[in-house]
């Protein structure tokens, strides 16, 4: 192809001559280092272009390569476990290429071609095929079943197929296509653009939670499988762990992290305790399941705008092979602000903030991704990608551009506050401002595997927080004395549910993940206290005696209860009552 | 040599304008030379054709658009470095300014680095013990870890880095040691302050200091950080020595930013400070921790004061999310005469949980320091409560939390500035103060931890 001549460089953004030949969104490579970067806007035969490498030491005069394809990802076995920057450039070969530094103009493919994976075909000789069926499986990881699919726009006949071990770009099959009669080779090597959502035949409403084993999320603010999430909050207030918490713990089989402008140690520790951690569902190392993308705050800053889009294609795919996959993007506040920059550097015209007009399509786009999807192919089998993103505003604050046009798009709203986490209240969700709109998605689900109860058990602790909230008022302007025992009961059984449900130790061994069936028994015991509590007010009991119950300390600990004992929530219920029965008999 | 270019064409602020330039490239350092032979420095922000953008780091004043003299040099701003550096002290730009020799440089370093691969930083978890009870027991700091000090004027921060400076050690350990100290725009006083602190405790032979103070050229201020990071990484990768950075004042440095951003007429983001200023922020505190096979370590401690005390302002806000925690003072304590005044409660290290626990400090560590934050919020609440309603509203156990947020403060966080606590006396400190609330309000501590730990009666100073 021709190459252009750089005639501008300033910061990240390039501005080419004599590019007539390219399009919209297709990458380049510029100057003899050739680094990668990706055309953003095209102006008779000028070209901007946004490099994911730092720019020092380009010039104008200097060539600009295109390349006649648009921004990639490469799809096939290899991607478990790997760790990838913004571009799907591997981390850990880069580090063995280059050092210790990221440095410029390293150009790896994000699979490895060498290995060679051992392909089992499902379809034999002769079988008509359309997009998205399977011809065959790779065992990718203990975890993962690799499935080939047939790539998109493709319909005819299998002509040939084989068994035995391949690489990624060695045939593995032939289809005769039904269009034109040509022969078409197979590899389990797939391409796809990162900015165009991959195909599927139908979406559905998202009926099952995702499990996440975080009592506040499972409980009070389900997010689905196929759902969307948001967690925005100011800094220091649990962002990362709750993300890194539903990436271990989530019940999803895939997951998709990426690191999208945070801190370099923080994705040191995903990077050594992912292998160590073990699955609660399987038992298998947490990285067997996992995609890393990493992307830290001092990486080029338009890699940054690439790397939620890389994510979300990986994720799709797997999506597509009828994996319930989850993707966790920390912080999508951190792409808005890449895409500000870049805006500003075009010299477009402002919206809010300085964020360019097209934030909240951008975020709108990129939260359709997600579903609850039929898959393309002959079998119905049924793909999941559930997206929670977090959100870092400028002071915690609400309104900013990126929270409002998020809040729009998601149905499940995690408020993260700074003043629970400064009483290190973790998760410091709060249960006053956060909803979820998938309660009635899935309360079939909850009542089937649950407990019918479970939902009504749910409101009614709702409300106790609700009533906390407006008695606190109460007791701020005129003391504690002025309520009414069953009113100070009340905060009693609030405090207990605050700190003995909510409350979850993310690095307890015990408590960092529970079942949705033991989060059921300690809120159940909760509430069974409450009402028991209540009766005894009725018949005469002092309110000062309920509140010193003994079994209330024993209430507090049992979230540290372990999983195979949940026998013991039983015996508690025998000891409250006993409890209570006692204290009539003084 | 270089080609000369006499083509100024405008000059703004810190910012000149060369055209009819021809292979320049973007990121180069020029130099500017005045009538006078008086030689400045500045560096390419911008290049279209044959227009080039230079921005001075001393500024421009005195240049005028015929008579300078604008050489482009080819390679970007460089740091040459020797092991000789450490004792020596530096301006803004590297160049030594206590009459010392020169530096004969074992090579040359880019200023601006290159970023870490993920893939290879290990993760930071060795505990700094820096004596101080508020840091060690409540918000830990760790190995290659970035904790700023947010602080505010006239608050004593100055004070509490030279003392975590003079403290700071790895238990167990005798390890190479080094400070890398950058004054970014403070007075002659405070960095006379910490300069004198250092030769009083024979700390400045393995310290490196770059200043610019107030009066030095305000441009300079962005190279600043950058130089004393080259620094610290040619310390702690190549030499094998833990380094621990301090940057004061990064408010300054914003500022700085925020000039020249305004000066090239960029949309700016909140408070004029300009969109990138977090990426900005980031290519500097990311200059932290460490990288798996090597020794060294970098440990940062930016100290910046929050205009008007305010955290969301864009300053703070922005270092928080990039930083791993931080140590907020508040001007409450301070009053109180309470040092060092940290208010424990927005404090944060987020990498507290790796750096202690059995081995690394005690096993009772995670859960104490839990009860203590979540007691002493209670308390402090309650405080407020009692102010509105008279302390006759409380319950008994309400009264007690508040005199435990008292004596938490006046035991616990209250320190000289020369006592060094160790990380023990830290932890039995906190249980000693729990004595002073009844034992079923102690819910995030284990049983067998009550059992092990807390004393059995009040103690008499309580």
């Amino acid at each position: 192809m021709v190459e252009g001549k750089i005639i501008r460089v300033a910061g990240p953004l390039v501005v080419a001559e004599n590019m007539l030949n390219v399009r919209m969104y297709d990458v380049v490579k510029v100057s003899e280092k050739k680094l990668i970067g990706e055309v953003i806007e095209l102006k008779e035969d000028k070209a901007s272009i946004q490099v994911y490498e730092e720019t020092s030491g380009i010039g104008p005069g200097e060539p600009v390569y295109p390349t006649g394809q648009p921004l990639s990802v490469e799809l096939g076995p290899g991607l478990i476990s790997s760790i990838y920057d913004g571009v799907q450039r591997p981390l850990d070969l880069i580090r063995l290429l280059s050092g210790d530094l990221v440095t410029r103009g390293v150009d790896l493919p994000g699979i490895e071609r060498k290995k060679k994976w051992y392909f089992k075909p499902l379809l034999k000789k002769g079988a008509k095929v359309i997009t998205g069926d399977i011809l065959g499986t790779v065992q990718e990881t203990t975890l993962i079943v690799h499935k080939i699919m047939v790539p998109p726009g493709i319909a005819g006949e299998i002509s040939k197929i084989s068994e035995g071990e391949f690489t990624v770009e060695e045939p593995i099959a032939e289809i005769k296509l039904t269009d034109n009669g040509k022969r078409l080779t197979v590899t389990m090597l797939q391409k796809w653009p990162v900015r165009i959502p991959r195909p599927y035949k139908e979406k559905l409403p998202p009926d099952e939670p995702l499990i996440t084993g975080q009592r506040v999320v499972d409980t009070f603010f389900p997010v689905t499988k196929g759902g969307t999430a948001c967690i925005p909050g100011p800094f220091g207030s649990g962002k990362t762990v709750v993300q890194h918490q539903l990436s271990k713990w989530a019940d999803a089989e895939i997951i998709v992290f990426v690191g999208c402008g945070e801190r370099g140690n923080e994705m040191a520790d995903v990077l050594l305790e992912f292998p160590e951690l073990k699955d609660p569902h399987t038992g298998e190392p947490l990285i067997k399941r996992t995609v890393l993308i990493a992307n830290t705050s001092n990486m080029p800053v338009a890699a940054r705008e690439a790397s939620v889009y890389t994510g979300i294609t990986i994720a799709e795919y797997f999506r597509d092979m009828g994996y319930k996959v989850a993707l966790m993007a920390d912080s999508t506040s951190r792409w808005a602000e890449a895409l500000r920059e870049i805006s500003g550097r075009l010299e477009e015209m402002p919206g809010e903030e300085g964020y360019p007009a097209y934030l909240a399509t951008r975020i709108a786009e990129f939260y359709e991704r997600s579903g609850k999807t039929v898959c393309l192919g002959s079998d119905t089998r049924i793909g999941t990608l559930s997206v929670i993103g977090a959100v870092s505003p400028p002071g915690g604050d609400l309104s900013d551009p990126v929270v409002q046009a998020t809040l729009r798009m998601v149905k499940v709203f995690w408020s993260l506050e700074d003043k629970l986490a400064y009483m290190r209240h973790f998760p410091a969700i709060s249960w006053l401002r956060s909803y979820s709109l998938y309660l009635e998605n899935i309360s079939n689900y909850l009542a089937k595997t649950v407990s019918a109860d479970f939902l009504p058990l749910r409101s009614e602790a709702m409300k106790i927080l609700q009533e906390e909230a407006t008695l606190e008022e109460i007791v701020r302007l005129v003391g504690i004395e002025s309520l009414s025992p069953k009113e100070r009961l009340t905060l009693e059984t609030a405090k207990s549910i605050r700190e003995d449900f909510l409350h979850q130790f993310a690095f307890d061994p015990q408590d960092t993940y529970t079942s949705l069936k033991k989060q059921y028994l300690l809120l159940k015991i909760i509430i069974f206290l409450h009402h028991q509590c209540l009766k005894a007010l009725d018949a005469g009991i002092n309110f000062r005696e309920l509140a010193n119950l003994k079994v209330r300390e024993k209430i507090a600990r049992m979230k540290f209860n372990p999983e195979e004992k949940l026998e013991h929530f039983d015996q508690l219920e025998e000891e409250i009552k006993k409890g209570i029965g006692e204290l009539k008999n003084v | 040599m270089y080609k000369e270019y006499l083509s100024v064409n405008s000059i703004a602020g810190p910012l000149i304008l060369v055209q009819e330039t021809e292979g320049i490239k973007y990121g180069e350092i020029a130099e500017i030379e005045l009538k006078t032979n008086e030689v400045r420095r500045g560096r390419v922000l911008e290049v279209n054709r044959d227009k080039v953008l230079v921005q001075l780091f001393e500024g421009t004043t005195g240049l005028n658009t015929t008579e300078s003299r604008v050489r482009f040099l080819g390679r970007g701003i460089e740091l040459p470095v020797s092991a000789d550096m450490l004792g020596r002290i530096f301006d803004g730009l590297g160049r030594p300014i206590d009459k010392g020799p020169a530096i004969i440089p074992e090579k040359k370093l880019d200023i601006n680095g290159s970023p870490i691969n993920p893939y290879s930083r290990d993760f930071p978890e060795e505990f700094i013990q820096t004596g101080v009870s508020a840091i060690d027991g409540m918000n830990t700091l760790v190995r290659g870890q970035k904790l700023p000090i947010m602080s505010g004027s006239g608050l004593p921060h100055n004070l509490l880095a030279a003392q975590i400076a003079r403290q700071a050690k790895v238990l167990g350990k005798e390890e190479k040691f080094a400070v890398v100290f950058a004054a970014m725009g403070i007075t002659f006083e405070e960095a006379n302050f910490f300069i004198s602190d250092f030769r009083r405790t024979g700390a400045i032979e393995r310290t490196v200091l770059f200043i610019n103070l107030a009066d030095d050229p305000a441009i300079e201020r962005i190279s600043t950080p950058r130089m004393a990071l080259t620094c610290a990484e040619y310390f702690a990768f190549e030499k094998d020595m833990h380094v621990l950075v301090i940057l004061t004042d990064m408010t300054n440095y914003c500022d700085a930013l925020r000039e020249i951003s305004a000066a090239r007429k960029e949309v700016p983001g909140r408070r004029g400070y300009p969109g990138y200023m977090y990426t900005d922020l980031a290519t500097n505190y990311e200059r932290a921790g460490r990288i798996k096979g090597k020794k060294g370590s970098i440990t940062q401690i930016p100290i910046l004061t929050m205009p008007e005390d305010d955290k969301t302002h864009p300053i703070p806000d922005l270092t928080g999310y990039i930083t791993e925690g931080q140590l907020i003072l508040s001007r409450e304590l301070h009053r109180q005469g309470i040092y060092p005044p940290i208010d424990v409660l927005p404090s944060l290290s987020r990498l507290k949980q790796k750096g202690i626990g059995p081995e690394r400090t005690r096993d009772d560590h995670a859960n104490i320091s839990s009860q203590l934050f979540a007691a002493y919020a209670r308390g402090r609440d309650l405080k407020e409560l009692a102010l509105i309603l008279g302390e006759a509203a409380l319950s008994e156990t309400d009264k007690m939390f508040i005199k435990f947020a008292d004596q938490y403060e006046n035991k616990f966080v209250q320190q000289g500035e020369n006592e060094n606590r160790s990380i023990e006396e830290t932890l039995d400190l906190g249980w000693n103060l729990l004595t002073l609330l009844p034992k079923t309000e102690l819910k995030r501590v284990k049983e067998e931890e009550i059992e092990k730990y807390l004393p059995k009666e009040i103690k008499s100073e309580l």
